[in-house]
């Protein structure tokens, strides 16, 4: 049911019940490192291109998403998935594989959250029995479409981001164990006049910002309502930010735990990521492994994921355009808590 | 940081903004990188050296001829650390120390030939391979013509080193 302006609010409260996570070498090393379902210790995951290591994560994750609810492939309903490859050829070739029926969408990496938003409002108007959400993403598939090569020696700025090797999936369903997915807000692209892709923190914390206000104007509620609240992949620049423009905006996010995916999959001392973490699977691998661990432990009982998106292209760069990012929030909730 | 130019673009809100962020960005420390650049790129040209000596003592090599061998070392070993995944990593500590020598060159080519293996050997290697390297090479061929030029309308007679 829409509330507000641009929510939605589930009454059905279709639940998330089962999620998979698949991480490369590097996010292994990381903090969350026990989070995950899979780890590879090889960043071609045993494929030739970095491509195709792209898409046997998705349909690693996929397929584990689908086992660890108990089901095969043939009860999914759906499969919305996204990713950043051009033409999201990893997730739709993945979706080759699991041939069940497919949307893909392209939300950057703002993806996870965009699926999931979709998965939850067909499953609360009895559209599907269970419908599969997914993303993934890459760091040398992405570094080779929209920066160097990824054995080419340039040095990073700074406020330059990496990219996590992962994928993360759930099965949405109407009903058994799991959170339930309460609400959706569904962002809208904003564009505040940034043009440097190694700034992507700085470039999205607005649109971050922005969703999440829109959230709360919409359900009228308060942060406090949440124990957690969580932005994708602004990572240490775009998290200053966004807490800045909270600031000016005096919105009480103070009342709550605001956290980064983005700053908590790695380890700023000993693994060299810059501001810190990016990608499609870097919301996906921290809130499915991670955060919904923490729910099923009941250390957490409502967070709002807010996943972040960076909607450039390697060409609109290049023809000097500025960034246009977009954020989309989705409440998560435990009904019994 | 942005120009002046394109702020012109950009409305009042988004200047702001501009601004504010700015202010969370960390700098790029500057003059630390320019000193591990200087020293990074001094010992790229010790080795440089030290191996062209080698090559006229040792290898039978006059003091014009050592140069061409010395370059294809240099190269040879470039293209290796490629291949083992390290150049990249000594790139991002040592910034423009291995950029600037023969062996950022060489790196540039490695990287993009190895990247592009999976497209197939003519439009993939063959391609790819100048894809950042082919800037280098037309803008390297456009200076030499104009420097060339200013040498033949200003100093016609003299006919440089060789």
């Amino acid at each position: 049911m829409l509330k507000g302006h641009q929510s939605w609010v589930f009454e059905n409260k279709p639940k998330i019940i089962s999620s998979a996570t698949v991480v490369g070498p590097f996010e292994g090393k990381g903090p969350l490192a026990e989070d995950f379902d899979i780890i590879h210790g090889d960043l071609y995951i045993g494929q030739d291109s970095w491509e195709k290591a792209e898409k046997t994560l998705i349909e690693e994750s996929a397929k584990l998403a689908i086992e660890h609810a108990g089901l095969t492939k043939e009860d999914m309903s759906f499969h919305f998935g996204g990713d950043l490859m051009n033409q999201i050829i990893s997730s739709s070739f993945a979706a080759r594989t699991l041939s069940i029926p497919y949307l893909g969408l392209f939300g950057a990496c703002s993806t996870s959250m965009e699926g999931l938003a979709l998965a939850a409002f067909v499953t609360n108007y009895g559209g599907s029995k269970y419908v599969l959400a997914g993303t993934c993403s890459h760091n040398a598939s992405v570094e080779k479409q929209f920066r160097y090569p990824t054995e080419y020696g340039s040095q990073k700025p700074p406020t330059a981001q990496y990219t996590v090797t992962g994928a993360g999936t759930v099965v949405v369903a109407p009903s058994g164990e799991g959170p339930s997915i309460t609400s959706a807000t569904i962002g809208r692209v904003i564009d505040m006049g940034i043009s440097d892709p190694f700034n992507m923190g700085a470039a999205m914390a607005p649109a971050a910002v922005d969703t999440i206000e829109a959230h709360f104007r919409d359900l009228q509620i308060e942060p406090s309502y949440y124990d957690l609240i969580v932005t994708g992949d602004l990572s240490k620049v775009g998290y200053a930010i966004a807490n800045d423009l909270f600031n000016k905006h005096n919105f009480p996010i103070h009342q709550t735990e605001y956290k980064d995916c983005g700053m908590m999959i790695y380890d700023y001392n000993t693994q060299n990521v810059q501001a810190g973490a990016s990608g499609c699977a870097c919301s996906a691998v921290v809130t499915y492994g991670h955060l919904l661990k923490r729910m099923r432990k009941r250390e957490l009982n409502r967070i709002l994921v807010v996943a972040t998106g960076a909607l450039l292209s390697p060409l609109s760069y290049q023809q000097k355009e500025t960034i246009p990012c977009i954020a989309h929030a989705i409440s998560l909730e435990n009904q019994d808590a | 940081m942005p120009s002046k130019k394109k702020n012109k673009k950009l409305t009042p809100v988004q200047q702001e903004y501009n601004e504010m962020s700015q202010k969370h960005e960390p700098k790029r420390p500057v003059l630390k990188n320019c000193i591990i650049a200087f020293l990074v790129g001094g010992c790229i040209c010790l080795l440089g050296e030290c191996i062209r000596q080698a090559f006229i003592h040792y290898g039978g090599f006059n003091v014009k001829k050592a140069g061409d061998p010395t370059v294809a070392v240099l190269i040879l070993i470039s293209v290796i650390l490629t291949c083992f995944g390290v150049y990249d990593k000594i790139a991002q500590w040592a910034g423009a120390g291995t950029a600037v020598p023969v062996t950022g060159f060489a790196n540039a080519m490695a990287s993009s030939a190895i990247e592009s293996k999976s497209e197939g050997l003519v439009l993939g290697v063959g391609a790819g391979m100048f894809k950042l390297a082919g800037p280098v090479i037309v803008y390297g061929t456009v200076a030499a013509f104009i420097i060339a030029l200013f040498h033949l309308i200003f100093i016609p007679g003299f006919s440089g080193g060789h």
